[in-house]
């Protein structure tokens, strides 16, 4: 039994209908497409490969990768000795877990330290949703009964820092702001003063985004980093790049260069719920080894949900039948 | 390989049709295969990659490319007369009311720089077309948008119209409108949430926002590193508004903006403006003409020559080019020199528009501050010494005073002595130069006078030389 007929027997709990919520329309486009394609063929042939390869592109999955999974899956084809299209669907599928999970068992967990302070920096270009997501996940965290506290590291973009703060009162978890500051480590700084001092559990940290091929806010970005090492063991325990879901191949070349100045240890996928398939995330898992940790699926602050491959692949490929 | 840009893709692709005579077919056909991933790396519609790679074919195998001597350089011509005829072949303008008070919406997904945008195109409007803007701030939803639109609002010294978050956005454009008509303001932009375009019940907003607001222009943001929904994106925004124009945003960023061919061919909106950059000035127009050449890596010298001409009056550039020329090159001079770069946007942004520069300082890193330190170093000399270099070139004293009062150090301020004197002269030799030496560099051909020839790199192909037609 493949992975595939395991979906249609799993019973759908509260997380996967968020899912189907979620992603409904990405699930029809994708599935729609995925089965269009297959049933157009009654042989296996190149242009079928070719539509598939197509498929691919559309979802934002990478060129290159998309290219190295189309030509595994000839090689499959050949070796197995398949004939018929209908034994190829599930094989897409078993190839597209094996993609993301390489035979290994990805922890997508965050890493929460048993005892002390936890310090999570988060990054990524303009406009993916940081602030948001560090939001959801205060809230998140102050529900499984942690003391949270966010430091104000956007000290940019204008609003950045109010946008922040209403959050905090929103979720009610307690913030770092240091007026008129223009450097973020003096922020970062501070906060983690505080945190250690008053013992914080989580402190979460927000930078301003920065478009990858800036040079000077990498530096800084850099520095930012070097000053949480410095002031808390471990640190930061969690290093995020938000990944916004309409993302294109440009996703690839945002983790290599965050990869060269932060230890990036997870993905977060924003927007989920529009249209767009973020597989772009598949493409960095299978190029830099990154796994993706969490999903947002809105804009309240509930809207977060752990990674779930299977629902992920579900929503990319697998509908139900009578849809 | 995978994060050259499509310019360099392409031109690799095609230098090897360049120069080597006869082609085939099978030749041609390998070009198209680098041409299609690229173009799907360069997030391309894979539809429109289809479409664009059939016509180039036909075009390309057509008799006039297999028997010219230069078929590469015909290759070349083709790709880029369809590109800019991909994006539309000339600049569209905003519809703006010529008396009267003009309105633009601007909309788009969350994240795309609606707010930004909003204040760039207000500033730029302001100083371009000569008119009084009023930026209403109808964003209810996200927290603190409304600071957000205020704050640049304070920044460009340009009116905002807010009524907080407890009004509806419908109400807050009307009143919006009224106090703009009553108060004399001939330029209103609209500052909306960002949406999803399935998001109905937001979307319907919009559409009651458009009723109200009549706006001459809706402009639809879309950020430039978006994949393959931009079509979908932008398509159903469309449907339900009627948009009028796209504002490309962060196309400062290294992403290959495929999503803007995507757009413009699949919806026919025009592509308007361009952002590139965090700062207020930093928007352009967009001219489908010049990113076709970007894109091919033939430079953007338009932009540049524009660029420059805002900042620097004729009358200064000849008094300025006079000092040079007899090596009277002050440090006064340089001052104002970088204080004029500096205001024409980030140095690097204005180096990738100059032909052959740009696929070159791709991974050069140029450090901007460098230029705070300079206006530091130069601060901190005497009258005396700025107008008369030569002062302290000799003199350990004085470069220790400069040095205690800027700040840096002692090796920076003879480093930065070392350059200037060095830049003098070079300005003085090129300021000296005849017609036909000039051509030479201009064409790479020769190097600047007491400066090392440009080295060459190694490696399979990319940068091996240039192409030209």
């Amino acid at each position: 039994m493949g992975l595939f007929d395991l979906f249609k027997k799993k019973k759908k709990d509260e997380k996967m209908r968020k899912y189907e919520l979620g992603m409904k329309k990405t699930r029809q486009g994708l599935m729609g497409k995925l089965k269009a394609i297959l049933s157009g063929y009654e042989s296996i042939n190149e242009d079928l490969f070719d539509d598939l390869t197509d498929a691919f592109i559309m979802a934002d999955i990478g060129v290159e990768t998309t290219l190295d999974f189309i030509d595994a899956l000839k090689e499959d084809e050949r070796v197995k000795g398949i004939n018929s299209v209908s034994e190829l669907q599930p094989i897409i599928v078993d190839k597209m877990f094996e993609l993301y999970l390489k035979g290994e068992i990805v922890n997508n967990n965050l890493n929460i330290q048993k005892e002390g302070l936890s310090v999570f920096l988060f990054v990524g270009v303009n406009g993916v949703g940081k602030t948001t997501t560090i939001a959801k996940i205060a809230y998140r965290l102050k529900k499984e009964g942690k003391r949270v506290l966010l430091a104000a590291g956007d000290t940019f973009r204008a609003g950045a820092v109010d946008q922040l703060e209403i959050w905090a009162q929103k979720v009610g978890v307690d913030i770092v702001i240091k007026k008129g500051a223009t450097d973020p480590s003096s922020v970062i700084f501070e906060a983690l003063q505080k945190a250690k001092k008053e013992h914080y559990d989580v402190l979460l940290c927000d930078t301003a985004g920065r478009l990858q091929n800036k040079v000077n806010l990498m530096k800084e970005l850099e520095k930012m980093n070097r000053v949480i090492a410095r002031e808390v063991e471990n640190a930061p325990h969690e290093t995020l790049l938000i990944i916004d879901a309409t993302t294109g191949q440009n996703g690839l070349s945002q983790a290599e260069a965050f990869m060269e100045v932060t230890n990036i240890t997870g993905v977060i996928l924003t927007k989920l719920d529009g249209t767009s398939k973020g597989g772009i995330v598949l493409a960095i898992r299978d190029k830099y080894n990154l796994p993706i940790k969490m999903i947002g699926l809105g804009e309240k602050m509930e809207d977060l949900e752990y990674f779930d491959l299977e629902d992920y692949i579900g929503g990319l490929f697998i509908g139900d039948e009578e849809e | 390989m995978p994060f050259e840009s499509l310019s360099e893709k392409i031109q690799f692709s095609l230098r090897k049709l360049t120069g080597r005579g006869k082609v085939n077919e099978k030749d041609i056909e390998d070009a198209m295969r680098e041409i299609r991933v690229s173009l799907l790396e360069a997030d391309v519609n894979y539809k429109i990659v289809k479409e664009f790679i059939n016509e180039v074919k036909v075009l390309a195998l057509g008799e006039k490319v297999m028997k010219s001597l230069t078929p590469g350089d015909q290759v070349v011509k083709i790709v880029y007369d369809e590109l800019v005829k991909l994006m539309g072949d000339e600049a569209v303008p905003l519809n703006l009311k010529k008396a009267g008070m003009s309105v633009v919406l601007v909309v788009g997904l969350q994240g795309s720089g609606k707010t930004t945008h909003v204040g760039k195109l207000a500033n730029y409007l302001r100083k371009n077309n000569k008119l009084k803007p009023l930026m209403i701030a109808a964003d209810i939803y996200r927290p603190a948008a409304i600071n957000q639109l205020v704050t640049i609002g304070k920044q460009l010294d340009i009116a905002v119209f807010q009524m907080g978050i407890l009004t509806k956005p419908q109400t807050i454009v009307k009143k919006g409108l009224e106090y703009a008509k009553d108060n004399g303001y001939n330029l209103v932009l609209i500052d909306t949430a960002g949406r999803l375009a399935i998001d109905e019940a937001l979307m319907q907003e919009l559409v009651e926002i458009k009723e109200i607001a009549r706006p001459d222009e809706i402009l639809l943001t879309v950020d430039a590193m978006t994949g393959q929904d931009a079509v979908n994106v932008a398509q159903t925004f469309h449907e339900k508004l009627n948009i009028t124009g796209c504002l490309l945003t962060k196309l400062d960023s290294d992403t290959r903006g495929g999503a803007a061919l995507s757009i413009r061919y699949m919806t026919k909106i025009p592509i308007k403006f361009t952002g590139l950059g965090e700062k207020m000035d930093e928007i352009d127009v967009f001219h489908p003409d010049r990113m076709a050449k970007r894109i091919l890596g033939m430079g953007d010298v338009l932009t540049f020559i524009e660029k420059a001409q805002e900042t620097f009056d004729e009358e200064q550039a000849m008094k300025m080019a006079k000092k040079m020329q007899a090596g009277r090159f002050t440090y006064n001079d340089f001052l104002d020199q970088i204080k004029k770069i500096k205001k024409m946007g980030s140095l690097k942004g204005l180096l990738a528009l100059i032909p052959g520069i740009g696929s070159q300082i791709k991974n050069l890193n140029i450090d901007e501050k460098r230029f705070v330190y300079i206006e530091a170093i130069i601060g901190s000399m005497t009258k005396e010494e700025r107008n008369n270099p030569d002062l302290i070139n000799k003199s350990h004293s004085r470069k220790s005073r400069i040095a205690n009062g800027s700040g840096r150090s002692y090796q920076e301020i003879n480093a930065l002595t070392k350059q200037f004197e060095e830049m003098r002269t070079q300005m003085k030799a090129l300021m000296n130069m005849d017609e036909e030496q000039m051509e030479k560099i201009s064409k790479g051909q020769a190097s600047m006078p007491n400066m090392p020839a440009p080295k060459v790199k190694k490696g399979k192909g990319k940068n091996k030389g240039g192409f030209r037609f």
